[in-house]
């Protein structure tokens, strides 16, 4: 049974978003290219407009994210709308509530839009296929699956600075079995016509044939990191670092982290990004981290102008 | 229907506007006939203030019914908005819901010290009280009709007039 | 009841008939094929004209969820199901809540069922008490209670020493041992063939090594001490060829598959849709393909339904954590059928996969058509196709990846000795 992206209505219009995979590239640039506009809103003194005024957005974080959901409610109220944050790791769902009904009793309250992180890969789409067709389902990170509003931001933020994505070596370096940020990117690159990706990971971090999804795979940065021009760290959980995965912290740091030496593998104009919050000293070095080729401080600006377009851009497409 | 010439026209408005009290005008043209307009009147304000422009996309008060399909392109508002005396230039004044969008949008600028409003053409047809100070021409065109702005690419600008059922 | 069964054509693979003939039931029993005994007055006569009249389907992984998991499924409802799908005899895996672990609750299970008056029910006892891998139990008595093969349900196997001492165990008294080969270290919350499929979802894996592995161990152990083993639910290719080449060395070891794994892989996870989180994971299309290929050459013994009715609620969760398993015992024929036609076999090949095969796994007398046997019959139109929905199903859990297909072979009628059990 083929089923249609269930992102799109039946006219392709984007109705959720839940992951950057089977997306056209149109509908990939048209929110990079909205998010430039509200860059110009977010230079402002007065940093609000009134587009979503009236709109009710819940942030529906299953798993506990200061950070990703303070970006979404920044995005949310500098577009006006109402903002509801909802940690029901701690709420509903100890009381037995199953997820759906969670959903429902929400999409009661005339809810407009659900902003959503759970930590089962999945839970996106199943609350995007259950919801009222009026209400639209952002993927704010489910499970190790995707992250779709980050990997938007680092598509920004690789335009901002390399212009287009046409001649361009990447290199996603870490954790990617464990990854949703990992594979959004993947997608996006791939989807953007990026002719080159790489990921560089020990064994021990890689999923099975993930060579499908159009990537290079690479085990020695020394090889791996060579004329590259994009840098995309990943964050190594503490759970991983002990045990089955990695021997330990000191030795993944010594071999796959990111230190002036082995940046300057790569070419000398490359940037280096994290989508945060980063392990100092374990997948990145500080002096890179803070160093002249970072762009993590901007991404985290950008971040916030692209889930602004993505929420516009939804909430403009009517079902 | 027959329309004027939209190079007479602006020559009307442009003498209007160069003749009018000497106040310092910041320009600010509305995307995307306003802008061009905005761009010539500008050279010929030879001394002006740096030219503005505004996309009002997100100031639309009809956000809901047609949502954010077009290019939204990036306002660009290059001097102090605060105490400005601002001529806002557009092609077809109509309703008056595009500049009530844009004034908002230059409030969230600064407060300027006077907005004023030039036209190319006011269709009539106002649902806000909105006037213009300076008008190209005004034409009684039935509410079931677009009228745009075009130009071609020699640069010359163009009146032109078509259903609103064939305008999708 | 005397019933006379005209027109259709008898398809009884284990006996080599396929012809058009009259079958004659008397007293719960077969009394005659082609002509009617002497002085047969028949109470009822159905007409089979263009139906097929074949045995009982014999289904070896039907769960009841009883006792202890009613609100999934009832004995009832799942009767009436199995029947519905021309299914009369079923074993019953001892996965329920308790487990089939005491001789009370297997006679228990055997009255309910008999009460009923459908389908034949043979539990299979667990292995080892609670289910738990450590101490046996005591299979002699749980054999008089009336299980007739032992086993450890999904995923269980007990550590070596204890699987080895238990097969040593079951084959003082000749009794089979049921195992679905998973290395259990290796499994751990994996949902997802380790393949491209959960790569892109980002879903935990089950890798088709924790399948070989376990195989790899019970072949040795089935060597050692010569138990009849019945390998459960193969799913790949690699774990198949094993099989083939320690049959082909003469161990007593048969070994079946899901009607699921039989037409879909990984791929039909689509976009996270819960109804394929089974146990073991759809593996790849070339795994597919090996197990079709099996089937035919024999490798593959009997294909099962492995039914397990699952409540809405349970799989309305992501795919993780929705519950395991498909609604299937309707839907065992369909599928067979369909694969057979895929696979050009004839009827009666097809047919022998789902009747006398597994009859001859679970050691029964079931399965054929032979005079003076049970009349335990099928009859079914083969070109009737139907549409999977919730309304068409009987079962209580309404679970399938199959939901909204089109499949061929309806049931007509299904007798159980001698009694029209289910007719449409």
């Amino acid at each position: 049974m083929i089923n249609r992206n269930p992102q799109l209505d039946e006219n392709g219009v984007l109705q959720h978003l839940l992951t950057t995979e089977g997306l056209p590239a149109a509908i990939l640039l048209h929110i990079l290219d909205t998010a430039e506009s509200f860059v110009g809103v977010t230079e402002r003194d007065v940093k609000k407009i009134p587009l979503l005024r009236g709109k009710s957005i819940f942030n529906l974080f299953f798993e506990p994210s200061t950070r990703t959901r303070t970006t979404f409610e920044i995005a949310a109220k500098r577009l006006s709308a109402d903002v509801i944050n909802l940690n029901i790791a701690v709420s509903a769902q100890s009381k037995g509530e199953t997820l759906l009904d969670t959903v429902n009793n929400l999409s009661a309250m005339n809810a407009d839009m659900f902003v959503v992180r759970h930590s089962q890969s999945g839970a996106a789409h199943l609350i995007a296929k259950h919801v009222q067709s009026d209400i639209h389902v952002i993927n704010a990170g489910d499970g190790s699956h995707a992250h779709p509003t980050q990997a938007l931001l680092d598509m920004f933020t690789i335009r901002r600075y390399k212009h287009n994505f046409r001649n361009l070596r990447v290199a996603i370096i870490g954790d990617i079995l464990h990854s949703r940020v990992a594979r959004s990117q993947i997608h996006a690159l791939t989807t953007l016509g990026v002719p080159e990706v790489r990921v560089i990971a020990p064994k021990t971090l890689l999923p099975k044939m993930v060579e499908r999804l159009g990537v290079h795979v690479y085990h020695d940065m020394a090889k791996g990191l060579k004329g590259i021009d994009v840098l995309m760290m990943l964050r190594l959980q503490n759970e991983r670092m002990k045990g089955a995965n990695l021997p330990s912290a000191e030795e993944y740091f010594k071999y796959y982290g990111l230190t002036p030496e082995k940046l300057a593998l790569a070419r000398s104009d490359a940037i280096v990004m994290h989508p945060g919050p980063m392990n100092r000293g374990v997948e990145i070095d500080s002096a890179v981290a803070d160093g002249r080729q970072s762009v993590i401080l901007p991404q985290v600006t950008f971040g916030i102008a692209v889930r602004m377009a993505v929420m516009s851009i939804l909430a403009g497409n009517q079902a | 229907m027959k329309l004027p010439d939209a190079e007479l026209v602006f020559q009307n408005l442009a003498k209007e506007i160069l003749s009018a009290d000497n106040k310092l005008f910041a320009l600010v043209g509305i995307h995307t006939g306003g802008v061009w307009l905005a761009e010539r009147l500008h050279h010929e304000m030879a001394g002006a203030l740096p030219l503005g422009t505004l996309d009002v996309s997100f100031y639309r008060d009809d956000f809901d019914k047609i949502g954010l399909h077009a290019q939204v392109e990036r306002s660009k508002i290059p001097f102090e908005v605060e105490g400005a005396h601002i001529l806002l230039v557009d092609d077809v004044l109509h309703t008056g819901r595009t500049i009530r969008a844009a004034i908002n949008e230059l409030f969230d600028y600064g407060r300027p010290a006077s907005i004023s409003l030039a036209a190319l053409v006011d269709r009539g047809g106002r649902e806000l009280p909105i006037a213009a100070q300076y008008t190209g021409v005004e034409l009684a065109i039935p509410a079931d009709k677009m009228l745009e702005l075009q130009r071609d690419k020699s640069g010359r600008l163009n009146l032109v007039l078509y259903d609103k059922s064939s305008a999708e | 009841m005397k019933i006379h069964i005209k027109n259709g054509r008898l398809i009884d693979p284990k006996n080599g008939v396929d012809a058009v003939q009259d079958l004659f039931v008397a007293k719960g029993k077969i009394v005659a094929i082609g002509h009617p005994p002497n002085e047969f007055q028949a109470s009822r006569v159905i007409d089979a004209q263009s139906l097929i009249v074949c045995p009982g389907l014999v289904d070896l992984s039907v769960r009841l969820r009883e006792p202890g998991l009613e609100y999934r499924a009832t004995l009832e409802s799942e009767m009436s199901a199995a029947v519905a799908g021309g299914v009369t005899s079923i074993a019953c895996p001892p996965d329920t809540d308790p487990p089939l672990d005491e001789p009370g609750l297997v006679e228990m299970l055997k009255h309910r069922a008999k009460n009923l008056n459908q389908a034949h029910v043979y539990p299979i006892g667990a292995l080892t008490q609670g289910l738990k891998g450590e101490r046996l139990t005591e299979m002699a008595e749980l054999y008089d209670a009336g299980c007739v093969v032992f086993g450890q349900p999904d995923g269980l196997l007990p550590n070596l020493r204890v699987l080895m001492q238990a097969m040593r165990y079951a084959s003082t008294f000749d009794f089979s041992v049921w195992l679905r080969p998973q290395e259990i270290s290796l499994t751990g919350d994996g949902v997802a063939h380790d393949g491209e499929v959960a790569t892109r979802l980002g879903l935990l894996t089950v890798p088709i090594c924790a399948e070989t592995i376990a195989i790899s161990n019970i072949i040795l152990l089935t060597k050692e001490i010569g138990v009849k083993v019945h390998l459960c639910r193969v799913s790949s290719a690699e774990g198949l060829a094993m099989i083939r080449a320690a049959k082909q060395q003469g161990l007593p070891i048969t070994c079946d598959v899901t009607v699921n794994h039989l037409h879909l892989s990984d791929m039909d996870i689509g976009f996270f849709d819960s109804n394929c989180h089974l146990m073991p994971p759809l593996r790849s299309s070339s795994d597919r393909e090996a197990l079709r290929q099996g089937l035919m050459d024999g490798t593959v013994d009997a294909i099962c339904s492995d039914h397990a009715p699952v409540d809405e609620d349970a799989k309305l969760l992501p795919f993780a954590q929705s519950e395991i398993g498909a609604t299937g015992v309707e839907l065992l024929l369909p599928l067979t059928l369909k694969w057979g036609a895929e696979m050009r076999l004839s009827l009666s090949k097809a047919v022998a996969k789902m009747t006398s095969e597994p009859a001859r796994i679970l050691g029964i007398n079931a399965g054929h058509l032979s005079i003076g046997s049970s009349a335990d019959i099928c009859i079914f139109d083969p070109d009737h196709y139907w549409k999977v929905t919730p309304m068409a199903i009987l079962s209580q859990g309404k679970n399938t990846p199959f939901m909204g297909m089109e499949l061929p072979g309806r049931v007509r009628y299904t007798l159980v000795n001698g009694h029209i059990v289910y007719e449409q």
